[in-house]
């Protein structure tokens, strides 16, 4: 009998014998006795719980808590408890954090260091990106800062290199542990699909996690993504650019950036690392969020959604999936299989609103996508997230600039057109007016930022 | 050499990078031990009509179901008794613990409790400030009111009278380890506690009140917590009670650990306030008179209200000396979680309210705000009196809020401020922050940039150093020192992760001459010390560190008895210091000097005793010295804010802070800029929004938004003051833990002044906290006459 296997800490283990949604996290505290790894809130917002994930991809932090036990089939994972040494040496982060008091409380410590184990290993120097997803209530940062760039100039340790070297990784996976649905390729995919057609499907689990851990539902038939490699990647052709539904937003984000800068600007917000590290984009298409950051950015950029059911295919401009809110264009069975983006000139700007800049969910995001030729609008393409119940073109808005001057009258008539395109709702991250004044403004914004003003402040200093 | 003064890292340091730090749900428990989880209410006030729990038993791993008829009023409040563990009938706020689910796992008690289901009478929530005062909902009889002088006066014949209201939010503690309890029975019906609190006695009482048991029947420990910001100085009763009764019933340990989104329902958060004042200044811009009225929203029950609105108003002064004033303050009861006690525990709010003031005045007067400020702050002290016996007493009797006392101007609840330092302290924030320079700048940058515009803000920090309640002032401290040399240190206070346990082990390694290796830190223990107080108020270190030092110097000095008595001479010629124990020629090791005294039948322990000299106060008339001593700081920040979506970015902050002569720098230091930015959240990012059914609608991280990483300042320069505190505190040191917190004001200050660039300069900016996005896009449309 065959179990889940991984290694752990740079042992191997086979774990039978458990339901399909225990979280690696729950499965390290209370079976492992790993108290090391802590719970801070069970929803992937806050980082206590990021362990180390390695495979032939590559090293990435993740979150613990929204992490099942099947998606670590095949891969190396460290928890606190093996980042130091079998002597006692402690990690160069981990010495850092103690010289330069990066720990207070200490409850967030074990998740920092692993992020900052992962960013030392992959030579990250953008710590303020690669360490949002972990929130430290303590110290202000500023000492934690210190200590990750402190330990950038000493060496990753011997050890851990091999540890995390995929080589060692070779002949894991090669047995699908029993009773759990992991299927390989696309077409064993289709096939369970249609044999558990209300089955769930999992990728990143960054959203279905909290399913299980918050909402405690019980998911039914559940089959993992992790291993359907022929839907990875990406593909850059003469025309298009083909994305596979379960590449992650940590491949797509250097992948995107030279063809739209202002896609890759926007994805470093999408989540935090550890959850672009897990969070695939076919996930957040299919998933049918109205505040999903992907697809309001696609639709700007004409983007074409591929669909799979048992062996038909068919495919569909992406604002067409989108039907209502909570509701897809998907029949029982289908699944999305990948997105392709046409090749254009790049004209696209994203902009997120958010009570916070980094790890938020949009309260606004608004894409734009407008060609000027000869001081006359040639094509508008404007979509939104966080406007309506699904993510949503603005059509009046696009027809209201069309064949129009580029121009600030242009701009202004433009803008007061949103009403008939949107009419959005009042939550916690946002009222209904200033949702919709930002999103006027958002498109004045990207008038004068095509214009040459400063318009954002990420870009001032002191 | 001594060893306080020097900028040690955290004892815990190498356990916290490590993970072998342990925390309440890391201690390993014996097979058996059950989990706890409250179903909760599910509206903001009514009668519960029938309980239907039939599934709940049922569910999986259930062994048990307990509601409030089955345990009576099990008392959790650190009050007024008003807080039964269980609703008793009636259900005052949604999240209400309703009953108790004992299970085999934690998951399997959260899923159960699930499964309730409860049928209510629904009564009328009171969810606002003006159903409150409509209802006339309030705690204690009606408003508090303190005056002094004749403010109405003074404010009608002033030159200027200026209005206005200031709306802040409350906020929650986020600690990053939930609250957590582990209850194990002991033979004999005792229990044993472990729990993530910050008031161990406090749990003591409440479970040994709730099991009707004598106090020394019930033993609680904690060696940290994960975070704690006042959120455990009384949340983490209910956990401990629950996790007792259900031992009792049981037989079994019990723990209970809150998921998150259960804590930010169930717990309480810093109390919102709204502060309405008026305002008489002179030509000069010096405020003749002011009124204040404050209204907080305490939610369901007591808690800690009483003592956060009188702190409220015990820093409506801030650094500034107000002849007249008179301050109302509404206590107001509501339908929702108890507010409760968080760092700065009301300080915050009503310092807040004067700094707007300032803000508005300065608007109206076309004055620097910083020159306004300067020009209304205390006059500055004679130089620092030294030597024991010079604090003047003060007696409320004799000196009834008397503006000034021998020169020395008062507080308007009449405490001498006699060590005021915040004239020295501006001119040197002024200088290294390069204040005028900058403004300069600023306006130069705003004028060329039309869609982004920048503020600059300095604003300072007065804060009273002492509980309000004038008993709490004391601590306890249990000191043994082993036959070999090695030193047991424990005392009082709970290390939450501001660095307690480290400081008072430099001081008792200092007062016997020892290196940090020789003293062990101990987990708080109520066997230990007993009848302690809360670490709160920032008052950990002064009142346990007098008490570590009495010990250790009871201690040593019997030693030094001892050693002096065989050598024929005198115990104050024996040195202690370096590790080595000097007396008359010889030179012993520490261990060397231990073990003689101990050979010679000396006791080698010692108990070590502290209580707060000089203080006297009347919470009721407001008059009184309710303050040991004051902390100061400053703080300068610039920021730059879209005018199109109302985004935001700290820039640079400058802070200059008073720790006194700090017993550790380098964990001052970071109380400063963890402080700082925690306070910058409660005014920025951080929102509370409850919905019209009384339904906190931002119960998780992902809706409730603490700052992270990117949104500490981009240059961000903490200086410490290197003054010594004028009274008689651990080797003259300040406390710290929340006067910081208050520089975060100087971030909403530089809001307002980048929304100000956006007009006229003909309507005052009136920017409310959180100044999230939307609420600065909707102060920068009424500036610019509602066009953008």
């Amino acid at each position: 009998m065959s179990g889940i296997r991984f290694t752990l800490n740079g042992v191997a283990v086979d774990v039978k014998d458990q339901p399909p949604t225990r979280t690696f996290l729950d499965w390290l505290r209370e079976d492992r006795g790993l108290k090391g790894t802590k719970e801070g809130c069970n929803e992937g917002d806050c980082g206590a719980c990021t362990v180390m994930l390695s495979d032939q991809r590559g090293t990435r932090a993740v979150n613990a808590c929204i992490l099942f036990l099947p998606q670590l089939h095949g891969k190396a994972v460290h928890t606190v408890e093996g980042l130091k040494a079998v002597d006692g040496t402690l990690h160069p982060v981990q010495t850092a954090m103690v010289n330069e008091h990066g720990s207070q409380c200490g409850f967030c410590t074990p998740g920092f260091v692993m992020s900052m184990a992962t960013g030392h290993l992959n030579g990250v120097t953008d710590h303020d990106t690669h360490l949002a997803g972990n929130l430290c209530r303590c110290t202000g940062y500023a000492p934690i800062i210190r200590a990750a760039e402190a330990a950038a100039a000493e060496p990753v340790p011997a050890w851990l290199a091999e540890q995390v070297d995929a080589s060692t990784l070779n002949g894991l996976a090669e047995d699908a542990p029993d009773g759990v649905a992991l299927p390989r390729s696309s077409d064993e995919l289709a096939a369970w699909y249609m044999a558990n057609p209300d089955g769930r499907l999992i990728a990143g689990a960054t959203d279905v996690g909290l399913w299980v851990t918050k909402q405690l539902r019980e998911l039914g038939p559940v089959a993992f993504l992790s291993g359907v490699d022929d839907m990875r990647g990406i593909e850059v052709t003469e025309d298009a650019i083909h994305i596979g539904a379960v590449t992650t937003i940590a491949e797509l984000m250097p992948a995107i950036a030279p063809h739209f800068p202002g896609f890759a600007a926007m994805l470093r917000r999408y989540g935090s690392a550890q959850v672009r590290a897990a969070a695939t984009l076919g996930g957040n298409i299919a998933n049918g969020s109205p505040i999903g950051d992907s697809p309001p950015t696609l639709i700007a950029l004409g983007a074409t959604l591929y669909l799979r059911k048992g062996g038909d295919r068919r495919a569909l401009p992406l604002e067409e999936f989108f039907l209502d809110y909570g509701k897809q264009d998907r029949a029982p069975g289908e699944f999305v299989e990948a997105v392709s983006i046409p090749r254009q000139p790049d004209r696209l700007k994203c902009y997120k609103l958010s009570k916070r800049f980094d790890q938020d969910i949009s309260a606004v995001l608004g894409c734009f996508n407008v060609s000027v030729s000869d001081g006359m609008v040639t094509e508008a393409r404007i979509a939104f997230g966080g406007m309506a119940g699904t993510p949503k073109r603005a059509t009046a808005v696009e027809s209201a600039l069309f064949g129009q001057p580029w121009t600030e009258g242009t701009i202004h008539k433009a803008m007061a057109v949103f009403t008939q395109d949107f009419s959005p709702m009042s939550d916690m991250r946002a009222s209904s007016d200033y949702r919709l004044e930002a999103a006027q403004n958002l498109l004045l914004r990207y008038f004068l930022e095509d214009q040459g003003l400063a318009t954002d402040v990420l870009e001032v200093v002191a | 050499m001594s060893l306080v003064h020097k900028p040690l890292p955290h004892d815990a340091a190498p356990l916290h990078v490590t993970g072998e730090a342990r925390y309440v749900d890391d201690i390993p428990t014996p097979t058996g031990t059950l989990h706890l989880a409250f179903g909760l209410s599910e509206i903001a006030h009514g009668e519960i009509v029938a309980m239907d729990l039939g599934a709940v038993k049922t569910a999986p791993g259930v062994v048990a179901v307990l509601t409030g008829d089955d345990i009576g009023h099990a008392d959790c409040s650190p009050s007024n008794n008003d807080e039964p563990l269980l609703a008793l009938g009636t259900v005052h706020y949604v999240g209400q613990p309703v009953f108790l689910v004992i299970a085999d796992s934690h998951l399997n008690a959260r899923k159960a409790a699930r499964l309730g289901k409860i049928s209510y009478a629904e009564k009328p929530a009171i969810l606002t400030v003006d159903e409150a005062l409509a209802a006339n909902e309030r705690f204690e009889e009606g408003p508090r009111i303190w005056e002094r002088g004749s403010p109405a006066d003074a404010i009608a014949s002033a030159a200027h009278v200026i209005e206005g209201r200031l709306e802040m939010g409350g906020q929650e503690h986020f600690y990053l380890e939930g609250q957590a309890a582990l209850v194990s029975p002991q033979e004999g019906g005792d229990m044993h506690v472990v729990s993530s609190t910050q008031h161990p006695t406090e749990i003591q009482h409440k479970v040994a009140h709730a099991l009707h048991l004598p106090m020394n029947a019930v033993r609680v420990e904690t060696r940290r917590m994960g975070g704690g910001f006042g959120g455990k100085e009384s949340q983490g009763n209910h956990l401990a009670v629950a996790c007792a009764l259900a031992a009792r019933l049981t037989g079994k340990p019990c723990k209970m650990r809150y998921d998150r989104d259960d804590d930010m329902v169930v717990t309480g958060k810093r109390h919102d306030f709204r502060i309405d004042y008026k305002v008489g200044v002179d030509e000069n811009g010096l405020i003749q008179g002011v009124d204040f009225i404050h209204y907080t929203r305490a939610g369901w029950s007591m808690d800690l209200t009483l003592p956060v609105a009188d702190r409220a108003m015990l820093h409506a002064d801030n650094a500034y000396w107000l002849p007249n004033i008179r301050i109302e303050s509404h206590r107001l009861r509501t339908n929702m979680c108890s507010a409760t006690a968080y760092r700065g525990f009301g300080g915050p709010q009503g310092l807040l309210g004067i700094e707007r003031v300032m803000d508005h005045v300065a608007h109206e007067l076309g004055l620097d705000p910083v020159e306004l400020r300067k020009r209304n702050f205390y006059r500055a002290s004679e130089p620092a009196r030294s030597g024991a016996g010079t604090g003047k007493r003060f007696s409320a009797e004799h000196s009834p809020k008397q503006p000034e006392q021998s020169g020395v101007q008062t507080t308007p609840y009449g405490q001498p401020v006699e060590d005021f330092i915040l004239h020295e302290m501006l001119a040197r924030l002024e200088q290294t922050s390069d204040y005028a320079a900058r403004k300069q700048a600023v306006a130069a940058w705003n004028a060329a940039n039309p869609v982004l515009k920048k503020g600059l803000a300095l604003t300072p920090v007065k804060f009273g150093i002492s509980f309000t309640l004038t008993h709490l002032n004391q601590a306890g401290a249990l000191v043994h020192v082993y036959q070999d040399g090695s030193i047991h240190l424990n005392h009082g206070g709970t290390e939450m992760g501001q660095g307690l346990f480290q400081k008072l082990a430099q001081v008792a390694a200092s007062a016997f001459g020892v290196g940090m290796d020789a003293v062990k830190i101990t987990a708080t223990d109520t066997a230990k010390v007993p009848n302690t107080s809360a670490t709160a108020a920032s008052s950990g270190s002064d009142l346990n560190g007098m008490a570590v030092k009495a010990a250790c110097d009871t201690i040593r000095d019997r030693i030094a008895e001892h050693l002096a008595e065989r050598h024929q001479t005198s115990a104050d010629k024996v040195v202690f210091a370096e590790g080595r124990v000097q007396v008359g020629g010889e030179d012993l090791s520490f261990a060397e000097a231990a073990m003689s005294a101990y050979q010679a039948r000396v006791s080698l322990s010692s108990t070590g005793y502290y209580a707060t000299p000089k203080l006297a106060w009347d919470r009721v008339k407001g008059e009184g010295r309710p303050f040991y001593y004051f902390a100061y700081g400053a703080c300068c920040a610039e920021v730059v804010i879209d005018t199109l979506t109302g985004e935001n970015r700290i820039l640079r902050v400058d802070i200059l802070h008073d720790a006194g002569a700090s017993l550790n720098p380098a964990l001052d230091r970071g109380q400063v800029e963890g402080g700082f930015v925690q306070g910058a959240g409660w005014l920025t990012t951080e929102e509370l929004v409850w919905d019209a059914k009384g339904r906190l609608r931002t119960h998780a991280p992902s809706t409730y938004k603490i700052p992270a990483c990117g949104d500490r300042p981009r240059q961000f320069n903490v200086e410490l003051w290197t003054g010594a505190n004028p009274e008689d505190t651990i080797h003259k040191s300040k406390a710290v833990g929340e006067p910081p917190f208050m520089h975060g004001i100087a971030v909403l200050m530089a809001l307002s002044d980048a929304v100000a660039a956006c007009g006229d300069g003909s309507d005052y900016v009136a920017l409310d906290a959180p100044a999230t996005p939307e609420r600065i896009l909707a102060a920068v449309k009424r500036q610019r006459g509602g066009y953008v």
